[in-house]
């Protein structure tokens, strides 16, 4: 009897190898592809395999990469959060705005204890993050626009913080933590791994975490279920924002000043990781281990194309159709995986 | 009579297999012009398949398909359709937001010369076509305000006018109330008279052979039996379904059934004057610990909204829930299952996860439970293990994903969710529909064992048989009230279906 359960079972389980290769599809082509950039680029360009090079590299993607562990959380709840880069924008002015700027800066800013600015900067982003989740959840507002409200009103706050003028001074721990390094690693990468690693910890071995892709994969189902959608989806909006905003104050140390529309390609950018990585549009699948990959892609991709000699206007459009194969791939992947469950 | 007609569309040796398994095994079917095709089969059988290949909607099989006589081959739907063949689907789809007419005509709107919608044409057809239906609703009226037995009328409505030779009506009566299937009927037979060939699926026996010329009988993927409808009855036609004897499974839906005394055990649901909007008014009933309270109904009665209110998904516009006394108002699902109450709707789809595996399926509801930071993957499948065990879920592998399991074992998953920690009140929505005998029986077995292990149980079903099989205490729910509450008494399909 149990020997004929398990034939039984065994014989509903997709066979083979090619319908497991096609139901791993989503995580398969980006590996590919990053496997593929870098090949091509070792080729073109000889001083792009090199260690300084991968140093760049992880450095040049470090941002993108802290503001899209939060992104992640929302896009696996088939959600979008368009106002990432400008709260990383708002939280990064708001970190110098409390902090005390040299004489010729001519901004009426409020200087704080460090500590103090850090923590205002991070409720700060924290806020906007709740007033996402409330417009999300209670007000009952698409994620998409009500985010590309938020995108403007962070953009108006860092407007009137600096009022077209540029911030150079934040507090010694951001300054340390975005433009320093020990024993020849920057200390921006090495935050960038921290909250990558803790966003993966998170997603998969806690409550929350299981949450997250349950309610992604069927919200309608995670309802029914007794679990407080509301929350999570509110949870997940206000993470979003507090690990753009993180990004934000380290940009703004790492790049040595505080300005206006200082961060506009990070929205692109980091969507573009999450999704290139292989985490679906629709929610319940892909995490942390795909965001990565897809950092890694936009890296290469990047990083490289400035190795190779090309047009630089020709960049824009190379990383654009990138993106569209990625895309495409994405739900291809989706159409692919729910053959293969079939 | 119809002999004497060749066969508009023959279907020879058809094989149709999902995945290696077999759903239909070298079927022969035929089917004449101004014929009525009854289709039986309990759930499995093949019927829909079948219906689905006529339609093509599944284009890949084996064996040859003829139409008037010519080898043919449907790649979609759409060739189907260019053929003349139309097909009303079990589940309803319609365009809620579109109006009346522009649902009856959706896809094929009449329009002028320079392409542009000819409203007040379209809408004078609609009524027109709509009246010859005995339906009289305003064809500008937008569908989704509509009662929903009315909106399926229309939707079938669509279907047969719209010149299709053939059409396949899958499950048409389950939504309608009984007036309404006299009407469908006799549209029905006036478009055989018209030559329309016509197939007719339906659970009910009663109207395959009031309505239909011929019936067949699928089992397990083979036609069993074919014979003209006036040469058999339904106790021969349930035999050849499930193929031993089924006089007993007869008896318990004809003849009265003796409902026991209510019991006098502790309230642990207590709903007072209940109302929502037009759905629910004035509703007032107690469901108490090792009951179960069947709530029965027309689809459309209010059952629906009322499950989603006792769950906290719907917010009643009044009235008071108490729940073992404490007044309750539940502001989301996650306060109401804390407070003890778990419902499993009519749809699958709707609370279970089929890309995450049966043990992820299990431990959702129940998981802050077991954890209250990190996941403890060991425990939940050792919980999901017992569960499988317990309610005899097949195949039993807690790791598969759920979408490979078959329809009836998914539903038991569905209440699987539930069992570990058992709420007090348990709500379930047609909690039979779409089952196979066997897994019936065993949904009944489970629900018995729920209620002597002093559950308070809440069955709201459109099938009678479903709530008569169950309940010990049966309310009828009729446009949003409770008209009848039948206890202590003996009670029968008949005297439900008078009563709603």
């Amino acid at each position: 009897m149990a020997s004929s359960e398990t034939a039984l079972a065994a014989g509903r389980r997709p066979r083979g190898v090619a319908p497991f290769l096609r139901s791993q599809m989503r995580n398969i082509a980006p590996f590919l592809t990053l496997i593929f950039l870098s090949a091509f680029f070792a080729f073109a360009s000889p001083s792009f395999a090199t260690l300084d090079n991968l140093g760049n590299i992880l450095t040049q993607v470090s941002v993108t990469g802290i503001i899209a562990v939060g992104l992640t959380f929302v896009i696996l709840c088939a959600e979008i959060d368009l106002s990432i880069a400008s709260i990383a924008n708002v939280t990064g002015i708001a970190v110098a705005y409390f902090t005390l700027q040299e004489s010729y800066v001519n901004i009426a800013n409020i200087p704080l204890p460090g500590a103090v600015a850090i923590i205002l900067s991070i409720l700060l982003c924290a806020l906007l993050g709740l007033v996402n989740a409330l417009g999300l959840t209670v007000i009952g507002i698409p994620s998409f626009i009500m985010t590309l409200a938020m995108m403007q009103i962070a953009a108006g706050v860092s407007a009137l913080l600096v009022r077209g003028q540029i911030a150079y001074k934040v507090p010694g721990l951001i300054t340390t933590l975005g433009s320093g390094s020990i024993g020849g690693i920057p200390w921006i990468v090495i935050v960038a791994a921290i909250m990558l690693l803790g966003g993966h910890l998170v997603l998969t071995y806690t409550r929350f975490g299981r949450y997250v892709y349950m309610v992604g994969g069927n919200r309608e189902a995670a309802e029914y279920s007794g679990l407080n959608v509301k929350l999570i989806l509110g949870a997940v909006m206000v993470i979003s924002a507090v690990c753009s905003g993180i990004g934000g104050m380290l940009g703004v140390a790492h790049f040595g000043s505080a300005q206006q529309n200082e961060f506009d390609t990070y929205l692109l950018d980091s969507i573009a990781a999450v999704v290139v990585g292989g985490t679906s549009l629709f929610g319940g699948r892909g995490g942390i281990g795909n965001t990565i990959v897809g950092l890694f892609v936009l890296g290469v991709l990047n990083n490289g194309l400035d190795h190779v000699n090309i047009d630089s206007f020709l960049k824009i459009l190379i990383r654009g159709l990138i993106l569209l194969a990625a895309l495409v791939i994405n739900v291809y992947a989706q159409r692919l995986r729910e053959k293969a469950a079939e | 009579m119809r002999e004497d007609r060749s066969p508009i569309l023959e279907l020879l040796g058809i094989t149709k297999s999902f995945g290696g398994v077999e759903a239909l095994r070298g079927v022969d079917f035929a089917l004449s012009p101004g014929e009525i095709h009854g289709l039986v089969g309990e759930n499995g059988a093949g019927k829909s398949t079948l219906m689905k290949i006529i339609a093509g909607v599944h284009s890949e099989f084996s064996g040859r398909f003829l139409i008037d006589g010519k080898e043919t081959h449907f790649r979609s739907a759409r060739d189907a359709h260019a053929a003349g063949i139309a097909m009303v689907h079990q589940e309803l789809s319609v365009a809620p937001d579109l109006t009346v007419a522009e649902n009856v005509f959706l896809g094929n709107q009449p329009t002028n010369r320079f392409g542009l919608v000819q409203w007040r044409r379209m809408a004078r057809e609609a009524g027109e076509q709509l009246a010859r239906f005995g339906i009289d609703v305003d064809p500008m009226s937008r569908l989704g305000d509509l009662p929903i037995g009315l909106q399926q009328l229309i939707e079938i409505a669509r279907v047969l006018f719209s010149g299709a030779r053939i059409v396949i009506l899958d499950e048409p009566t389950s939504a309608l109330s009984p007036p309404e299937v006299e009407r469908l009927f006799a549209t029905l037979r006036r478009l055989r008279e018209e030559g329309t060939a016509i197939v007719f699926i339906s659970h009910f026996i009663e109207d395959i052979l009031l309505v239909s010329d011929t019936v067949t009988v699928f089992r397990n993927g083979r036609k069993v039996a074919e014979t003209a409808s006036v040469a058999t009855s339904k106790g021969a036609l349930i035999e050849a379904m499930i193929g031993r004897g089924g006089e007993a499974l007869e008896h318990s839906y004809t003849d009265d059934l003796m409902l026991p005394r209510p019991s006098d055990s502790s309230v642990v649901l207590k709903v007072d004057q209940l109302s929502l909007a037009r759905s629910l008014k004035d509703i007032s009933f107690e469901a108490r610990a090792g009951e179960v309270l069947g709530i029965y109904g027309f689809m459309g009665c209010g059952q629906q909204e009322l499950s989603r209110i006792l769950f906290g998904k719907l917010k009643p516009d009044g009235g008071t829930l108490a729940v073992e006394g404490k007044p309750r108002t539940f502001a989301s699902t996650a306060a109401a299952r804390r407070a003890g109450v778990a419902l499993v709707p009519e749809s699958r789809r709707a609370m279970l996860f089929h890309q995450e595996p049966v043990y992820k399926n299990i431990s959702i509801s129940i998981l802050d439970r077991i954890s209250s930071l990190l996941l403890k993957p060991a425990q939940e499948r050792d919980i999901a293990r017992r569960q499988v065990e317990q309610l005899q879920i097949r195949p039993p592998v807690v790791g598969l994903d759920l979408g490979m399991l078959s329809g009836g074992n998914q539903q038991k998953v569905a209440l699987a969710k539930w069992l570990t920690y058992p709420p007090k009140l348990l709500v379930l929505c047609e909690p039979t529909r779409g089952m196979d005998v066997g897994a019936k029986n065993d949904v009944i077995n489970i629900v018995r064992d729920l209620r002597a292990k002093g559950l308070a149980v809440i069955v709201l079903s459109t099938e009678p048989e479903t709530v008569l099989s169950l309940a010990d205490r049966i309310l009828v729910l009729k446009r949003g009230a409770l008209v009848r509450e039948f206890k202590n008494e003996p009670v029968s399909k008949d005297r439900l279906l008078e009563a709603a």
